[in-house]
């Protein structure tokens, strides 16, 4: 009995962490920039598949994981660029660049899926290099954990300094950072593709976690990772650039936790892309509902 | 750039907008002008006249039309994106909401705003000097905002958001300073006091400044220059000595004298309050 709990935190433990970098990436986009990004979806699995076939073909799993990181830049850097240059509503430039990665991840790896079962990745140079076994239950949440401490270190440093604070300015008042001398496509796009970039990362880790890459595991991404930023925001109610972060990576905790609580209570996987919807419309129409209940004015839904 | 006349130069600026169209509208009419360095001038004229069309040319907002030239400082920018413009021109908007971000703290407004017209690197965007700087640029305010650097800015009132929009405009002293009806969202209480200190800001900063205003009186005391534009075009340019003395309704009747066109009271076109 305590044996399951203590598979189950640590099972949701790492899967948060992972995780977590799909939602860091989302709130940047959602949150920060205030700009729908749907290009995740693509670039999650992007990731996951450069790495895997980087890594069959022989490349060091640590530079593979990077080459992740470099071309999920890419992809956010393409959906940033129609935006901005060439004047596509955001929305609209996110679902052409997920549609346009889906057939790019398919010639990426040569077809549906990539195996790594065979291959060296990153957890098993981890292992060797602690002299760990695969079976100890925290092996892969050391090697989860310090990739998360890294990119929580970077962004929280970031987004403080005066990039990231027009960054973060122009989410709130594209106007005003303008009208202050910033310009406001550069941190739109420079906002955009790190997220992508955080959310191939996530797939890179993925994949090597599970052992394979697959054109159809970057679907839902985007869901999940919003369902993860709102649980965050709705349980810690953060301010503050540090403890925003640390809000979302909790958020990606708890839902993941959730998920597996209701798969070991015997829910058939296939139905957990409906439960998240749900959880999402249930977290977003909490506060309309109280608000409603308050008789307090309530502006028309964003259409984005 | 050899003979630089004075601080600004505006040189054949015209605006159409939906050209082509039934709904071709000349918004500027081959606007010509020169502002001195420390003018202070008020722009008066009717509702449409194209006085906000004629701040947004010269922020870079939209350009002039083909042949225009907006000259700074000997410096051409016409055709210079907004953001480009922004280290020349600082500017305070009817609506507080357009000047200043509500979801960020009264700092990082400020530190968004001390970085105008310089490059913004990968240095912390706030450190103890630049907040110092901060406080002594709200204090004279007497808002007590210089204790609410931490507050967000969506917490404050109009008044104090309006005040902490001007400190932004001026705060890293722009060559010149527009300011579009900033006071009219206002209660007459706080209008007067953010008035105030516009005219504390540009006195001590010897800003050179372009006020909009729908208010005579104000414009006929506020100012060293008193422009009234009409259908596009510049109808009345009073100096100080030219003003001082004048009225209300001397202004009306210049106004009418200029346009060909009768002072309609009734829509409120020009209030005298
Ligand atoms: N972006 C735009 N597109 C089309 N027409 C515009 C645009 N901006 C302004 N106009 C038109 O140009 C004319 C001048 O407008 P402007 O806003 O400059 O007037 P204004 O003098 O500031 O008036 P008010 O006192 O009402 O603010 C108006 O007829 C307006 O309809
Ligand atoms: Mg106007």
């Amino acid at each position: 009995m305590l044996d399951t709990i203590g598979n189950v935190l640590s099972f949701s433990l790492y899967e948060g962490l992972v995780f977590g970098f799909v939602a860091i990436g989302i709130y940047l986009t959602f949150r920060v920039l205030g700009f729908p990004d749907l290009t995740v979806d693509g670039s999650f699995t992007l990731g996951a598949a450069i790495t895997g076939v980087l890594i069959v073909i022989g490349v060091n799993p640590f530079l593979a994981t990077l080459a992740a990181f470099g071309v999920g830049l890419c992809a956010g850097l393409a959906t940033s660029l129609l935006n901005t240059k060439l004047r596509i509503p955001a929305l609209l430039a996110g679902i052409l660049m997920m549609v346009a990665l889906y057939s790019i991840n398919l010639r990426v790896m040569g077809g549906a899926n990539v195996s790594l079962l065979r291959e060296v990745t990153i957890f098993d140079q981890v292992f060797e290099w602690l002299g760990l076994g695969a079976d100890v239950w925290y092996a892969e949440l050391i090697l989860a954990g310090a990739l998360v401490v890294i990119v929580f270190l970077i962004l929280n440093w970031f987004l403080r300094t005066e990039i990231g604070l027009a960054l973060r300015a122009t989410g709130d008042n594209e106007q005003m950072v303008r009208g202050l001398g910033a310009d406001t496509d550069m941190t739109t796009i420079l906002g955009v593709s790190i997220s992508n970039g955080l959310v191939a990362l996530a797939g890179a880790v993925v994949a090597q976690g599970q052992g394979f890459a697959d054109v159809g595991m970057g679907i839902g991404m985007i869901v999940m990772g919003l369902a993860s930023v709102i649980i965050g925001e709705a349980l810690f109610r953060p301010r503050g650039v540090a403890r925003l972060l640390l809000a979302v990576i909790g958020g990606t905790f708890v839902y993941r936790l959730m998920i597996t609580i209701a798969l070991r209570l015997g829910m058939a996987p296939g139905d957990l892309k409906l439960i998240t919807a749900l959880l999402v419309i249930i977290a977003l129409a909490i506060p309309y509902i109280q608000k409603k209940v308050r008789r307090q004015w309530l502006p028309p839904a964003a259409k984005w | 750039m050899g003979e630089n006349k004075g601080l600004l130069q505006l040189r054949e600026i015209t605006k159409v907008f939906s050209r082509g169209t039934i709904d071709e509208i000349r918004a500027l009419d081959n606007i010509e002008m020169d502002l001195n360095a420390e003018d202070y001038i008020a722009i008066i004229g009717s509702n449409g006249a194209g006085k906000t069309t004629l701040l947004n040319v010269i922020a870079g907002v939209y350009p002039p039309e083909r042949g225009g030239k907006i000259i700074i400082n000997g410096r051409d920018i016409s055709g210079l994106s907004e953001y480009k413009c922004a280290q020349y021109v600082g500017r305070v908007y009817q609506d507080p909401h357009i000047g200043t971000a509500a979801k960020m703290a009264v700092e990082d407004n400020l530190a968004m705003a001390l970085l105008r017209g310089k490059p913004r690197g990968l240095r912390a965007a706030s450190n103890k000097q630049r907040r110092d700087l901060f406080r002594s640029a709200l204090t004279p305010l007497g808002l007590g905002l210089e204790n609410r650097l931490n507050a967000l800015v969506g917490t404050l009132s109009g008044g104090q958001r309006q005040a902490l929009a001007l400190v932004m405009a001026t705060i890293s002293k722009p060559a010149l300073l527009l300011l579009d009806e900033h006071i009219a969202t206002l209660d007459p209480k706080t209008a007067q006091i953010v008035l105030e200190l516009t005219e504390m800001i540009v006195k001590r900063e010897k800003m050179t400044t372009m006020m909009i205003t729908h208010n005579m009186e104000l414009a006929l005391r506020y100012g060293n220059r008193l422009i009234m534009m009409h259908k596009g075009r510049i109808v009345v340019d009073m100096n100080q000595e030219q003003k001082s003395n004048l009225t209300v309704n001397d202004l009306i009747v210049a106004f009418e004298r200029a346009s060909g066109e009768a002072f309609d009271d009734d829509s409120i076109l020009l209030r005298r309050d």
